[in-house]
């Protein structure tokens, strides 16, 4: 395969080490733009064969291959073969010539993470300084060499070119020299930004590690294989915060393969190191069979169940709840409306359900350093978490970022690091902890439950002239517990006249954190879905009820109008919205802006009785400029699959436990339930979004819309079947 | 524990495992062939796919001691510089995203080809349903397998 190599190997750190000196400027980020100059003279460096790091995120080697560096953890969401491509086009090196390798945590790259969707937003400035100030340098180098002026010189394909004289130079060649020259002013560059100026950006590029994937090499954390290895397994109270009491450990030491059994005491912190038994063994198979001896008399503190959850939300329901946005009079207009539409819609908890369970392998050497492979989104919280718990000083622990077989938010937690650090530093070997699938699904940090109750009135114009809504979710201590929280500015809160948004909460002992798209996956479908409610009760088409409530506001707008609507023109005309279908046949749309981008989906189903199967999405997307158009399609493909998946999927508590553990009780979708999807990207001149979260929320309205277009069942609670409906 | 002999990806290998150790847990722990990967543990997700004698079995499900006279394909040995038709169409569809079930989709495809050379998207269901994408690449998977199934019937066909 004539593709980019990458490489994991670990630290890129060495490079620093040799007699440098350094010229640095803050980047945006908080990263640093390190300009490194050997101080051996230009030709020895060169004879030498060494490679010339003009900053961290490159090197240029002597035979004119460049090593990009990509610096955030890669969980399927194409940062890896992103962030290099916009270095190499800045550079303008083919890319043909490119290896990409994975930056270690490394406090000098500024935010090293995977979420929010702002691994693009964040990198754009940095990597374009990065390529175009080393590119800059070897212009200049090449200049001083030929006694020529730099704006004499352009370049191409890894090569620096004069055209008067017909002289050229491998950047390769230049290095040397370059390292001697001083690093260019940041306010200097001048860096590319629209899409006409790119060569390599917005074509299809495959992932720089597919050849590693598809020949089956180490590449993900629990690939990890270290001299000596000890595998874990990790037993937690199933109630969530329970604690040891006693556990018949002595047994368990005496079984087969068995190296080393412990209860490890934990501490109060659910996204941290819990109580729980540690079993190590020379393999994974022999350490989980022992752990079904496993006795453990738990102490819990609570009984939370969908049950109990389910009878307060009732209850509140009634209750006026904490008014956290009015505008003009709800009640006013509601009582002036044409038409008054109320429904209620529900979302239950889901779990993030990575295909690779969660793991961590750690070394702690004699010295006191320790070392990790982590599968981390947020692989510096992991070090904090660590450090805290363990009492070792951060700078002793090195994170080697692994690949990562998923995260969708939930690798934002780090309890898995901070088990395999406790565990190897109990059994003095290199270990490497992983967990079950039923560990994974009941140990998860859940996207939360929530009840959505809605009234809007409807004016003689056909408009929404009031809309009123009491949310109901989950709280600790009287604030949102993390992935329940509504903004008050959510739309259409500014695009009506007459706005309430009123919150009541639900104490729960749950863990729940940020699942892709955080609280937007959810609500949107709740809002896209009344919509649709309130347009066909004022007897109006979808399209033109959307883009007429997407034309005015009411003060500040709650998101960009101009391209919310934009998307959604796009993908209603290439959906053909409107055309005739059969009767059995449905369309539905929705539209939405979360994490800086706006998407738009038009989805079409086609029924048998209650069986639907979701043929085809068509999606309009406005991200600004795409850089990876392949890895680009990838997410809308990916998230509106997913997002049909989840529809399909709960998990419910009893006895403070998660009651599924394994796909036989979560069912992900499978390739016979999947449509197609066509992407049309909106390429505007604005500064580039990331693309992980933004399709996910608007595609299950969509999808739901177009199955009450076929068959005339409203979904007001999801998973799906609740309304009888299979895919 | 037995000192038990597989074959795999044509080389008789002897080692030492528990009697009840699935093929999954002897590959990765045993022979460091970590290609083949642990998902659900029971059957259900398909990621730990490999081939016996030419057909897709679900190695965390079955014992290793169980196939001493069988032929074990992998990941590691559909073809090491991924030149097998299957391979190359993945990466030129880009099948990836996390990439963690691949190995199990493209063992799969590759027993799909060789038994019915031009899949029609029923049979692609039909081959394909037991192994789950949790990133959603079922698109492209279906797009993948018509690629290769071209690259296969035309072996210059470049990608």
């Amino acid at each position: 395969m004539k593709r980019p190599q990458a490489d994991n190997s670990p630290d890129t750190g060495g490079q620093m080490d040799r007699r440098t000196f350094l010229q640095t400027s803050l980047l945006a980020s908080g990263a640093l733009l390190i300009g490194v100059g050997h101080a051996d003279t230009a030709s020895g460096a060169e004879q030498a064969g060494e490679s010339w790091a003009p900053n961290l995120y490159l090197r240029i080697e002597a035979d004119n291959r460049v090593t990009i560096v990509s610096k955030n953890p890669e969980a399927g969401q194409g940062v890896k073969t992103a962030f290099p491509m916009v270095v190499a086009e800045c550079l303008d090196v083919d890319w043909q010539q490119v290896r990409v390798e994975q930056a270690p945590l490394d406090d000098r790259y500024g935010r090293q993470v995977v979420g929010g969707s702002r691994g693009t937003p964040d990198g754009w400035d940095d990597l374009r300084i990065a390529g175009t100030a080393a590119r800059q340098l070897l212009i200049a180098a090449a200049a001083v060499r030929w006694g020529v002026q730099p704006a004499e010189c352009s370049t191409a394909n890894g090569s620096v070119n004069h055209a008067a004289s017909g002289r050229t130079a491998a950047y390769a060649a230049l290095r040397g020299t370059a390292a001697t020259l001083p690093v260019p002013e940041v306010a200097s560059l001048e860096l590319k930004s629209r899409p006409e100026e790119f060569r390599l950006l917005g074509r299809f590029v495959p992932g720089v590690d597919n050849p590693k994937i598809l020949t089956g090499q180490p590449l993900f954390g629990c690939d990890t294989r270290l001299d000596g290895m000890l595998y874990a397994v990790f037993e937690k109270c199933p109630t969530f915060g329970g604690k040891v009491r006693s556990a018949n450990i002595e047994q368990i030491r005496a079984l087969p393969g068995i190296t080393h059994a412990f209860v490890v005491e934990g501490t109060d912190n659910l996204a941290g190191l819990m109580p729980g038994v540690a079993i190590v063994a020379t393999s994974w198979w022999e350490a989980n069979a022992a752990r079904r001896q496993l006795k453990i008399d738990w102490a819990t503190s609570h009984a939370d169940s969908s049950e109990e959850y389910e009878r307060q939300a009732a209850a509140l329901k009634e209750q006026p709840g904490e008014t956290l946005r009015a505008d003009g009079d709800v009640e006013k207009a509601l009582g002036a409306a044409v038409k008054i539409v109320e429904a209620s819609y529900y979302y239950p908890f889901v779990s993030h359900a990575n295909l690779e369970p969660q793991n961590c392998t750690a070394l702690f050497h004699e010295s006191g350093k320790l070392e990790l492979w982590a599968p981390s989104q947020y692989p510096k919280g992991g070090r904090q978490l660590v450090a805290e718990t363990l009492g070792i000083p951060e700078d002793r622990i090195h994170v080697n970022l692994v690949r990562i077989g998923g995260g969708f938010g939930r690798r934002l937690v780090n309890d898995f690091m901070v088990e395999a650090a406790w565990i190897a530093r109990e059994v003095r070997r290199p270990v490497q902890l992983q967990w079950t699938r039923e560990d994974d699904m009941r140990h998860d940090f859940y996207r939360p439950a929530a009840w959505h109750h809605f009234r809007a009135g409807i004016d003689a114009d056909g408009r929404m002239s009031a809309f009123d809504h009491h949310f109901i979710s989950f709280g600790r201590d009287g604030k949102p517990v993390s992935g329940a929280g509504l903004s008050p500015d959510h739309y259409p809160a500014g695009l009506v006249p007459n706005f309430r948004l009123r919150q009541s909460l639900i104490e729960t002992h749950v863990p729940t954190g940020p699942w892709r798209s955080p609280g937007h996956s959810a609500y949107c479908w709740a809002y896209q879905s009344f919509f649709d409610e309130v347009a066909l009760a004022a007897g109006r088409d979808q399209l033109d009820f959307r883009l007429d409530l997407l034309s005015r506001s009411f003060g500040e707008p709650p998101l960009d109008l101009a391209r919310t609507s934009g998307t959604l023109r796009v993908a209603a005309e290439k959906a053909g919205w409107g055309r005739k279908l059969s009767a059995n046949r449905g369309l539905g749309m929705a539209f939405h802006f979360d994490h800086g981008g706006f998407v738009s989906h038009v989805a079409e189903v086609v029924a048998t009785g209650n069986a639907v199967h979701v043929e085809k999405v068509w999606s309009g997307i406005d991200i600004g400029p795409v850089i990876n158009l392949s890895g680009a399609r990838n997410q809308v493909e990916g998230c509106v699959v997913d997002a049909l998946s989840t529809a399909q999927l709960e998990i419910t508590f009893a006895d403070g436990a998660a009651q599924q553990g394994n796909f036989d009780q979560y069912g992900l979708l499978r390739i016979n339930q999947a449509p197609e999807v066509e992407c049309h990207f909106i390429q505007s001149d604005n500064s580039p979004s990331g693309l992980g979260e933004p399709p996910f929320a608007p595609a299950t309205p969509a999808i739901a819309n177009a199955i009450f277009a076929a068959t005339g069942t409203r979904i007001r609670e999801l998973p799906f079947r609740r309304a009888g409906i299979s895919v | 524990m037995a000192e038990i002999s597989l074959k795999i990806n044509g080389v008789s290998r002897s080692l030492d495992v528990p009697d009840d150790m699935p093929l999954l847990w002897a590959l990765r722990d045993k022979l460091n062939l970590v290609g083949t990967k642990y998902g659900c543990g029971i059957g259900l997700c398909g990621s730990c796919t490999v081939l016996v004698n030419g057909s897709p079995v679900q190695a965390c499900n079955i014992k290793a001691a169980a196939l001493q006279d069988k032929e074990i394909t992998t990941i590691e040995g559909l073809s090491p510089d991924g030149s097998h038709p299957v391979q190359r169409a993945w990466n030129d569809e880009d099948v990836p995203q996390c990439g963690y079930c691949q190995a199990g989709q493209v063992l799969a495809a590759t027993a799909l080809l060789a038994r019915t050379p031009q899949p029609t998207d029923t049979d692609i269901d039909n081959a394909m349903a037991g192994i789950l994408c949790r990133c959603g690449t079922y698109p492209r998977i279906r797009k993948a397998i018509k690629r290769a199934a071209g690259y296969m019937t035309s072996p210059g066909g470049e990608s």
